[in-house]
């Protein structure tokens, strides 16, 4: 028999220590560099949506009709649009309810389909065939479809088009989390619970929930850039907010088209606000979806 | 410099400047119409109908119209469309106490299936209008309830008896819509024309594919001698604004006689320059917001004046015109039009004065007044690009300016009548649209008993000046009618706050010729009078 020395040991713990927020953080820049510029783009949307009202240079709502369709200059970054109010002021503005509309969506859309995912996988039986045919129905509309099918239902508001973009969210996120739960189920610690005696709401929330919150987090990523890009379509098609409130969608919509030629910068710059939005959630989403699985994880 | 021995640039240019000019001035100034071809148009929309009576849309009075002939007619080439000229109606005569009018009718005028038009086709086609038999619909049955009589007592006369004298009458005659049918075919059924079309017109049906074309072919037997001048002309059917741009652009299509938006006539002009014509007008349409009397704080008449106070008219007339098919402030007549009030007198009504900074003061001092201080509201709009959208924006920004805040809501249109028809808004953008520029045409919208009335107010003052303007017989005193009718609606009680006139904008090929832009896309779509230059 080979024994080992104490220091042997002692080294081996001291290696391993937990790395703390910040070394986790440049842990993160460093293995995965798309991804931290993703959660750069989000904090700086984060940074621009809270802050509107300070760094906005003038009020988005306020047209000055001396200055339809000014160019970008230095008084207006981004130039003005057809009411001569300012591009740059309505895009920050335009990120509240981008972001307003993505989280909400996004978190009530994977925390219903995540709870029906869970219930699906532990009660099996008839509640998962009926859920899960519930799901299919759900999923052979696309999501885009499904989510213009119920705002137009619902008619063009903000609490509408929360509730139009979570609803094709939930059989997605369902499908996902039921999966996952119902290979955290056949854990034999779960069976040890159970044979101890814990009720179903206990197991549940404190052995399986817990354990399918990674996919849960990397759906919540993936579907935020998602609903991001619904709201601008719904926005863009006259479902959505109503003018004039700032939204990148509906800055897009209507009359932009029209001043393709003689003001393109109406159209192209909540374009892009839209594109890198969506860009940077989908490289956070990404990136966290490698870092939290197992199988794609390094050492 | 210059070197000796070398012609100067600027000579150069010079002659080739003319040698450019010459033919181009022998092309340009061409008055005289030219025989041929084939005009082509396009309808945003398809005819629910072929028949005139019954519906209410351009989509089928603009392919239709060539086909037909009216008694009376808009003058082709009057820019006001207030100036009223025979059609089928030779002469008339109207007696001195203003009820009697006696139509000569055209003799020898054949319909398109070469049996001859008489006075009993005139009053066959009038009774299908005015007295319809059951189950045919008539859309503008009500605008001929002043006629006691019609009667045909020779093959070219008819004469029409009034219960009252109606200063309209002769514009009711004229209207677009009254297209002479053949007597025989309405006595076999009455509703053969809604599947139907044969007239006396200048142009004779070919044929209507759905979702593509309606074709006509020139009437070589038409009574006007020598008219029509194209061959035929070619409706195309394209319902999305940028694809009938294209069209223009590409000339695929001459033109599109509803209107086009400041940005698509820009947008023409700069891509095809000279070839493009630009003709402009006010359209006989007006856009504003109509408060809910029938909720509070509207029924106070000092909040609907503080509304109207806060619009600086005349600064969003220069900005909305240029992204909006609205242009003209404009009072309850078309500005240019013989019953338009006068600039000096339009300033006197609230919120049409030059100070706004003044307006705006008064604005708040009556909100206070009110209790409405902080008024918030939803402003209920259609889910129509032009001019609705720009205007709820426009005015939302002008209500921001006395502290009220609004919120937008934008409703698809059948959702949008629907909440009109139901009184289920507190302020809504409302847009009357009319045809041939007459007072009682135009502003029976805002009776008590109109089925327009979506404010629901209740004026019996202003109905009686409706009335008696309606019926005067002396124009100096229509005129003070129509004054008073109009202070009263929109600066005493304020049942309509007024925002602008709309705007007609038709830029068209440079080849189409002989085709007057009106204050209405239902008149002038006859197209006798139009050619093509080569």
């Amino acid at each position: 028999m080979s024994v080992y020395p104490l220091e042997h040991a002692t080294a081996s713990a001291t290696l391993r220590r937990r790395l703390t927020a910040v070394e986790e953080v440049g842990k993160f820049i460093h293995a995965k560099p798309l991804g931290a510029a993703g959660a750069a783009v989000i904090l700086a949307m984060l940074i621009v949506a809270f802050l509107a009202r300070a760094l906005a240079p003038y009020d988005p709502y306020t047209g000055d009709y001396e200055l339809q369709f000014a160019r970008p200059s230095l008084d207006h970054w981004l130039g003005t649009d057809e009411f001569g109010r300012d591009v740059l002021s309505r895009i920050m503005y335009g990120a509240r309810i981008a972001l307003f509309v993505g989280f909400t969506a996004s978190v009530a859309g994977c925390s219903l389909g995540a709870l029906l995912g869970v219930l699906s996988a532990y009660w099996g039986g008839r509640v998962d065939l009926l859920l899960e045919r519930v799901m299919d129905i759900l999923l052979s509309f696309p999501q885009l479809i499904l989510a213009l099918a119920i705002a137009s239902i619902l008619g063009p508001a903000v609490q509408n088009v929360v509730i139009a973009i979570a609803i094709p969210i939930v059989p997605r996120v369902a499908r996902v989390v039921r999966a996952a739960a119902m290979s955290v189920k056949e854990n034999v610690y779960v069976e040890a619970v159970r044979a101890l005696g814990a009720s179903r709401p206990r197991v549940v929330l404190q052995h399986i929930v817990p354990n399918v919150f990674a996919p849960y987090l990397i759906m919540l990523t993936a579907q935020l850039g998602s609903a991001i890009l619904a709201e601008a379509s719904l926005s863009y098609l006259g479902l959505g907010t109503a003018e004039p409130t700032p939204s990148w969608g509906l800055m897009l919509s209507g009359s932009a088209a029209s001043y393709a030629e003689k003001a393109p910068w109406i159209a192209i710059f909540p374009g892009i606000a839209i594109s890198l939005g969506v860009f940077g959630f989908n490289l956070f989403g990404d990136s966290l979806r490698d870092a939290l699985d197992p199988k794609l994880r390094r050492g | 410099m210059r070197r000796p021995g070398r012609p100067s640039f600027a000579v150069l240019t010079c002659l080739l400047l003319v040698a450019a000019l010459v033919p181009a001035a022998g092309a340009a100034p061409d008055d005289k119409p030219r025989a041929g071809g084939e005009l082509v148009f396009i309808v945003a929309a398809e005819p629910p109908s072929f028949d005139a009576h019954r519906e209410e849309t351009f989509a089928m009075l603009h392919p239709g119209a060539p086909q037909y002939n009216t008694l009376m007619r808009v003058d082709p080439f009057d820019r006001t469309g207030t100036k009223f000229v025979g059609d089928l109606a030779e002469s008339w005569t109207i007696s001195a106490d203003r009820r009697t009018y006696t139509f000569k009718v055209r003799q020898g005028v054949k319909f398109h299936d070469g049996s001859l038009m008489t006075s009993r086709d005139v009053k066959a086609s009038y009774d299908h209008i005015i007295s319809p038999p059951p189950g045919v619909v008539s859309s503008r049955k009500a605008t001929y309830q002043s006629v006691e009589s019609l009667d045909a007592p020779a093959p070219d006369t008819v004469v029409f008896r009034l219960k009252y004298p109606e200063a309209s009458f002769m514009a009711a005659l004229a209207s677009p819509w009254n297209w002479i049918y053949k007597a025989d075919i309405l006595a076999r059924d009455p509703r053969w024309y809604e599947k139907n079309v044969m007239g006396t017109g200048p142009f004779k049906f070919v044929e209507y594919v759905r979702g593509s074309h309606w074709i006509a072919k020139k009437n070589p037997d038409y009574w006007d001698k020598g008219k029509p001048y194209l061959d035929g002309f070619r409706a195309i059917f394209i319902p999305s604004s940028s694809a009938q741009v294209a069209a223009v652009r590409g000339e695929r299509a001459h033109i599109q006689f509803r209107g086009f938006t400041p940005a698509d006539r820009d947008n023409l002009v700069s891509a095809v320059g000279k070839k493009i014509t630009v003709q402009e007008s006010p359209w006989n349409c007006s856009i504003g917001a109509t408060p809910n009397e029938q909720k509070k704080p509207y029924d106070d008449k000092r909040v609907r004046r503080a509304l109207t106070l806060a619009l600086d008219r005349w600064e969003g007339s220069k900005a909305l015109s240029r992204i909006a098919l609205i242009k003209e402030v404009a009072g309850i007549q078309v500005p240019g039009t013989p019953w338009a009030t006068p600039p000096a007198e339009l300033e006197k009504l609230a919120g049409y004065g030059r100070d706004i900074t003044a307006a705006r003061a008064e604005a708040r001092r009556l909100l206070k007044e009110a209790g409405a201080e902080n008024l918030s509201f939803t402003l209920v709009n259609r889910a129509v690009p032009q001019p609705y959208e720009p205007f709820g924006i426009w005015l939302i920004d002008q209500w921001r300016q006395i502290g009220v805040t609004v919120k937008h809501s934008v409703l698809e249109t059948s959702s949008w009548f629907q909440a009109l028809r139901n009184g289920e808004f507190e302020v809504a953008v409302t847009a009357p649209c009319n045809s041939i520029v007459e007072p009682d045409l135009d502003i029976h919208w805002f009776l008590t008993t109109s089925p327009v009335n979506y404010g629901k107010h209740k004026d019996t003052v202003m109905d009686d000046l409706y009335a008696r303007q309606s019926r005067t017989l002396d124009p100096d005193e229509r005129r003070r009618l129509l004054r008073q009718f109009e202070k009263r609606l929109y600066d005493e009680e304020i049942h309509f706050i007024m925002g602008f006139q709309w705007h007609r904008i038709i830029p068209h090929s440079s080849k189409v010729r002989g085709w007057t832009i009106m204050p209405s896309h239902f008149l002038n779509q006859q197209l006798d009078t139009v050619w093509l230059a080569e």
